[in-house]
């Protein structure tokens, strides 16, 4: 089989294992002469495992790793190495799945574009002086340019969605309490959710099947976990209502993604879908919310690096995670906390309620995953708010707390666009219909980059 | 809302940040600039409305009183700066500097 067995998805490379046709060492071989040809150019990987047997998998480095070392992309963890694993790494490892290797990441997944990480920028497969977006970036590109079977990232406002919308594969947020938190490093807690980044819609399927059920180390986590069945999944997509909100279609969206994304609706139609018309009028506020949510959560999550216990001192951090600090320690101080995070947590209230409001209509609820394709290296990072805006079609789902999937939809100029498929929360079983049903009809997740 | 760069300097104390004054002056001109854009939420009527906090719907998940196996002592001072007799070492919290 030689390298080919790279470009299989999960699903088709469980089948070959199962058939003995290849064994996890011809895979990790396999994987790891990829890693080492062409790792050095796209900087996906922090830390590669060359001793793995099992199905190699690309773990985002604020995934706790027993025995491999977890920095967040952060100086202030470097050589850090987790005394357990995260609940997702113990889940994946009694399906036989272990980590190849540790990705890349905005710091503390503290970014949109994966130029955050102390230990320098992702590269875009497609085009290497792209941004792979963020913070999954080295997962989306470890995914992307088959440096894996399959990848994890986090997901706080978009970090799994919009880098796998800017390098065309497919990503899961799964619902808020779906998936075990525990051995994350967190950033925001009341958004953060771990999710599959995969080659195939049917593979997305079977790692949140594998990572997700309640675990007694995450009080937010007590949902059954969300199961296989493919007769439901599977079921095609004719008379569901697919919603279209116009806030996600106005001013900032580029208008050649638009048109990509508003094709990939129009197949929806084909495929036997109704197109429904619907309104979420506080969208124009999430960005904002977000920011002061974001920060809040975030000054009082990174209080415990104090360089006692583990890592470095504080002088180590970064300059976007120093931002976030200081704008939490700001809007939560005293005087300020009504104003700010009070205000941001009504003004969540009323995004959710669009979203309940929407989905007694719809089914699920279509867009773009991000305005634009991936931009240059470089372009937005002396300008936070702008790069900011990057996220404003995915915050959203992490403020209602529903699952939003990112599906290969094209192409501009020769980069990927990602549809992005929200549904009901704890209902991931509709928008993986809508993406597999999506997914069979086109043949965009087949495109690879030519590194 | 503008931020002075000595609000930002009370801000770093606050957050036990140590900041050069080039950050400080750069988060006085950064932080002012989100924080006016994120005004933008006075515009939004939110009497009567309840703030969200957790979208899980959960609380007060309790569990049973029972103890379990953690991680070693070894394990938990393994990646400590600096440890000494199975204990972390820190600086004194009442003795000068």
């Amino acid at each position: 089989m030689g390298n080919d067995i790279t470009k299989l998805t999960l699903t088709e490379t469980l089948k070959l294992l199962e058939e003995k046709k290849v064994s996890t060492a011809e895979l990790n071989k396999a994987y790891l002469e990829r890693i080492e040809k062409y790792n050095p150019q796209l900087n996906a990987y922090l830390y590669v495992n060359h001793d793995n047997e099992k199905i190699p998998a690309a773990i985002k480095d604020v995934i706790s790793t027993k025995g491999f070392p977890t920095t967040a992309s952060s100086k202030i963890l470097e050589g850090f190495i987790p005394p357990y694993d995260a609940t997702v790494i113990t889940n994946l490892e009694s399906q036989g799945v272990r980590a190849i290797g540790k990705t890349n990441c905005d710091e503390f997944a503290m970014g949109g574009s994966g130029e955050n990480s102390a230990y320098g920028a992702t590269k875009n497969p497609w085009d290497q002086t792209k941004v792979t977006g963020g913070s999954s970036g080295g997962s989306a590109a470890a995914v992307a340019s088959d440096l894996c079977v399959f990848a994890l990232g986090s997901d706080t406002g978009g970090s799994i969605r919009q880098p796998s919308s800017l390098t065309g594969i497919v990503g899961l947020k799964p619902s808020y309490g779906r998936v075990s938190r525990y051995g994350l490093i967190a950033m925001a807690s009341s958004l953060d959710q771990i999710g599959p980044m995969t080659k195939s819609v049917e593979d997305a399927a079977l790692v949140l099947d594998w990572i997700s059920g309640s675990d007694g180390y995450d009080s937010n986590c007590t949902k059954e976990k969300f199961s296989l069945t493919p007769s439901r999944w599977k079921a095609g997509i004719k008379r569901l209502k697919v919603g279209v909100p116009k806030e996600y279609f106005g001013e900032g969206l580029d208008p050649k993604v638009k048109q990509v994304i508003e094709d990939a609706i129009k197949k929806l139609e084909e495929l036997g879908a109704e197109i429904v018309e619907v309104s979420l009028p506080h969208s124009e506020y999430a960005l904002a919310a977000y920011y002061i949510i974001v920060p809040s959560e975030v000054s009082s999550n990174m209080a415990r690096f104090d360089g006692i216990r583990y890592g470095f001192g504080r002088e180590k951090i970064g300059p976007e995670v120093k931002r976030r600090i200081m704008l939490g320690t700001y809007t939560l101080s005293t005087g300020y906390y009504d104003e700010y995070y009070a205000k941001a947590a009504k003004v969540r209230t009323l995004i959710k309620g669009d979203f309940d409001k929407a989905f007694e209509k719809v089914d699920v609820i279509v867009g773009p995953v991000s305005p634009t394709t991936a931009w240059n290296l470089g372009e937005k990072v002396d300008d936070p708010l702008t790069m900011y805006l990057a996220d404003i079609y995915t915050i959203s789902a992490n403020l209602a707390g529903i699952p939003g999937l990112s599906v290969p939809c094209g192409f501009s100029e020769g980069l990927p666009v990602g549809l992005q498929i929200l549904g009901k929360q704890f209902d991931e079983e509709t928008i993986l219909r809508v993406g597999y049903a999506y997914e069979q009809a086109t043949d965009w997740r087949k495109e690879k980059p030519k590194l | 809302m503008s931020l002075t760069k000595d609000q930002v300097k009370h801000v770093a104390k606050l957050a036990n940040l140590p900041l050069t004054s080039e950050e400080e002056e750069k988060y006085a001109e950064q932080l002012s600039k989100i924080l006016e854009y994120v005004e933008q939420l006075n515009s939004v009527d939110t009497k009567d409305i309840e703030p969200t906090f957790n979208v899980s719907g959960q609380e007060n998940v309790m569990r049973k009183d029972e103890t379990e196996a953690s991680l070693s002592q070894e394990e938990v001072l393994s990646n400590a700066s600096k440890a000494e007799n199975g204990m972390f070492v820190t600086k004194g919290v009442f003795e000068p500097e």
